[in-house]
């Protein structure tokens, strides 16, 4: 109940909006065969004063979902995270990667007009114009804007500032939403997607209807309303006293004491979140590969998917990315070895030393795995101290400062993950992982046309960092949120993925 | 001193004290561990993507000209516009103030009386079983924090009985105003024991006291001797204390409205100060530093008003 546990989401309060991660079945619920019509009530965690209904400003999971209902993008990640075409029927790269020519489907803007190849640029100048801050900017940085444009109303050509094989990976990018040319006020936000607009309260609720001509089918649900409780508490006691039918991101506390009950019905997205710690190989004392190793082995990955995640999770095996496109499933699982750590412990000269372990309650859970990782350290030597900071500027202060801290991400695929934090050049390389050849490895990955010999990179370079990466990666979470049993439908894919919080497939029974 | 020139004169010396409370948020916020650039960039906070955040916020400027340039604005009630979502602050302070002044006139209209009422009992009957009754509920009443309170009853009425909405999520509060029951009964448990402890206490006062057995040796009737000479001066003590208590409804609840999800001051509040979006928090200290200015004063004016013998010098 206490307030500095409310969760937002956002990337504001970095509690993971950035994203969850996921294998998943993509299957879903329990009640029986699909309806249509009705409106579906779905609760979330909100900003108020940061809430936007402009999908490219989109931070905070509601802020996802709502934009995932209204827009759509060229493509977007699938059940293994992978890139799947959406506005995008097809892409085609040319034989360097530079130049990737893609076809619209045939869908419309809620306001009837067609979706043409000059939104797809227009909406793609406006997220990377360099007076402002698009989330998405980054992932589209390495588009030639000048040297791209619209063959007909349905073909864009897209040049790239260098060869670029996962180029559908920026396409999914998060919020990369293709809008109606020309749009910058979104007080009534006209998409492509699912459902259209009806009305908005900032901080209280979204309505929205049923698009009819929606180009992948007319949603079941006639209505769909977000509203917005801060509180994981009062989500749960909403949904118990039915006044909204689904509530978004419960804790794995909730969902065991509710899994018995006829009342709510609990659904679990698998690998929906990375939980590590993050240790700078660039100063003392993890500077010592020996040291690293030492830590990953004293890591009690069971114990700690059992008492921090309540059992809603799966234990890790130093890599991002579980079940995911490109995982490197095949290296061995790592198990706690508290005799070779020591070991290791007093080979680099750490037996005696006292290590800061920087958390904070950014995201959940991650104050009581640290708790339980410095007690797990005991006995080994090396005494881990946890020092909890400021939640709101956690991510940017553990970026710079510190030598071990809390880290928590949620889904994106493997290459992403490589580039936004494993690379020389990398905006948020928290471990300061930074080295030639590993850099060199992501361009093989990423500029050859070879899928064996982008295969064979991808697994070089996990098979590096398992052995002395700077992530120390414990387990997975479990995604989970509640809802009515009569609703069906419910995709359980991780968080951050297409079919995640995604209402139109979902129907009142 | 005449009641209008000590009225100007707190007037004045409000006006300085909410100057200084802005001042004072501005800079305290200011310290604060990271900027509206660091919350947004969240757990993405590439410093490249940090600048730029910050250049289109304009945090990129002094801090001494930013404030300058909102306090310029505020003679004109320009509270200037959120930085993180461009909207005018003006905005988010009128959403929250309908829900947070709903919930503290409501909750006043039923404290005042119910606290006076039961008080009054008390001390009329001070010794006897229902004096005792009273004070025992009271205490114990008092003893308990709303959001313990919040729980129980939401999972009592809410959700086991399911005979009161349990939360006020999504919920026009006028339209449907069985959302508000449970949360004024929370606001309410512990000032009405507060309250009824003073007023039971200040009419036991009266009621001993040299002027009250004057009115009864002069034969005025019981009633009358109670309840227009004891009460006035009982009550006294008890307006100060519905000042704080209003004072502190007009703040925002912010446990009771988190529990019960009502987008009062004190959630956009909690929301603001954790994005860093300093317009917003300075527009908040603006109108709680001016309630709470006007809400003593009004109470100092009332206990003046009931007993002019008190002392109202500020």
């Amino acid at each position: 109940m206490s307030l500095n546990r409310r969760g937002f989401l956002g990337l504001t309060s970095g509690l993971a909006v950035v994203t969850l991660a996921g294998c998943g079945s993509g299957a879903t619920s329990a009640s029986s065969t699909p309806r249509t019509g009705g409106r579906l009530r779905a609760a979330f965690a909100g900003g108020g004063a940061k809430e936007v209904l402009d999908p490219h400003l989109a931070n905070l999971f509601v802020e996802a979902a709502r934009s995932k209902a209204m827009f759509d993008k060229l493509a977007d990640l699938g059940n293994d995270v992978s890139p799947q075409p959406r506005l995008a029927e097809k892409w085609e790269p040319d034989a360097d990667l530079t130049r990737w020519r893609i076809s619209l489907r045939q869908a419309t803007f809620h306001d009837g007009r067609p979706v043409r190849a000059q939104d797809v640029l227009a909406s793609y100048a406006r997220i990377l114009d360099p007076n402002r801050a698009f989330r998405a900017k980054s992932s589209l940085a390495l588009i030639d804007l000048a040297n791209s444009r619209a063959v007909d109303d349905r073909t864009v050509e897209f040049a790239l500032k260098r060869p670029f094989g996962e180029f559908p990976n920026a396409l999914a990018a998060f919020g990369a939403y293709i809008v109606p040319e020309g749009a910058d006020d979104f007080t009534k936000p006209v998409g492509s997607g699912a459902f259209s607009f009806v009305s908005f309260e900032p901080g209280r609720s979204v309505l929205l209807k049923r698009n009819p001509d929606y180009w992948e089918g007319a949603p079941l649900l006639d209505e769909l309303e977000f509203v917005i409780a801060n509180e994981e508490s009062a989500r749960t006691n909403a949904l118990l006293g039915g006044q909204v039918e689904y509530a978004h991101d419960l804790t794995p506390t909730t969902a065991r004491s509710n899994a018995s009950g006829d009342r709510m019905t609990i659904h679990r997205s698998p690998n929906s979140a990375v939980q590590a710690f993050a240790m700078k190989v660039d100063r003392a004392p993890f500077d010592n590969r020996d040291l690293r190793e030492a830590m990953f082995l004293l890591a009690d990955r069971p114990q700690l998917v059992e008492s921090v995640l309540a059992g809603s999770g799966q234990v890790g095996n130093d890599l991002f990315g579980k079940d995911y496109q490109h995982y490197a499933g095949d290296l061995p699982q790592r198990q706690r070895d508290l005799d070779k750590a020591k070991f290791l412990i007093r080979k680099a000269g750490a037996e005696g030393l006292t290590v800061k372990l920087d958390t904070s309650t950014a995201a959940a859970g991650m104050v009581e795995a640290a708790t339980v990782f410095a007690d797990q350290a005991k006995g080994s030597g090396l005494t881990i101290e946890v020092v909890q900071g400021n939640k709101d500027s956690y991510w940017a202060d553990t970026l710079k400062n510190g030598s071990l801290s809390s880290f928590r991400s949620g889904a994106m695929p493997i290459e992403t993950h490589v580039a936004q934090r494993l690379l020389s050049g990398s905006g948020t390389n928290v471990t300061k992982w930074a080295r030639p050849e590993f850099d060199a490895l992501y361009e093989k990955a990423v500029s050859t046309s070879d899928p064996a010999a982008r295969t064979e990179a991808y697994r070089e370079m996990q098979r590096v960092l398992h052995a002395e990466g700077g992530y120390l990666m414990w387990g997975f979470a479990d995604w989970i949120v509640g809802a009515k049993p009569n609703v069906g439908g419910i995709s359980t894919a991780p968080a951050n993925t297409l079919d995640w919080a995604r209402f139109d497939k979902v129907w009142l029974g | 001193m005449s009641l209008a020139s000590y009225t100007a004169r707190r007037a004045a010396l409000g006006l300085v004290q909410v100057l200084a409370v802005v001042t004072l948020v501005f800079f305290l916020v200011e310290a604060l561990p990271g900027d509206a650039a660091v919350a947004l960039a969240g757990d993405n906070p590439d410093p490249a993507r940090i600048a730029q955040i910050r250049a289109a916020m304009g945090l990129d400027r002094p801090t001494f000209e930013r404030f300058a340039q909102w306090l310029v604005g505020l003679p004109q009630l320009d509270f200037g516009v959120s930085l993180v979502s461009g909207r005018p602050v003006a905005d988010f302070l009128f959403s929250g103030i309908g829900p947070t002044v709903a919930l503290a006139a409501l909750t006043l209209v039923l404290l005042v009386p119910i606290s006076v009422l039961v008080g009054v009992l008390a001390a009329l009957r001070e010794g006897s079983l229902l004096d005792r009754a009273l004070t025992s509920i009271t205490v114990a009443l008092h003893s308990i924090p709303e959001f313990a309170l919040a729980v129980v009853l939401i999972a009592v009425f809410g959700v086991q009985l399911a005979w009161l909405p349990p939360t006020a999520v999504g919920a026009d509060l006028f339209a449907q105003p069985a959302v508000l029951v449970l949360p004024l009964v929370v606001l309410l448990a512990r000032p009405i024991c507060s309250i009824s402890r003073l007023v039971r206490a200040g009419m036991v006062d009266a009621l001993a006291s040299d002027y009250v057995r004057h009115a009864r040796r002069l034969g005025i009737g019981e009633t009358r001797v109670r309840f227009a000479h004891a009460l006035p001066n009982a009550l006294a003590p008890a307006v100060q204390q519905v000042a704080r208590t209003t004072d502190w409804l007009l703040g925002g609840v912010i446990v009771v409205e988190a529990v019960f999800v009502i987008p009062g001051l004190g959630t956009v509040l909690v929301d603001s100060v954790a994005a860093r979006d300093l317009p917003v928090v300075q527009g908040l200290a603006v109108v709680f530093a001016v309630t709470t200015v006007a809400v003593n004063l009004l109470a100092d004016l009332v206990a003046f008003r009931l007993a002019p013998r008190a002392e109202v010098v500020a």
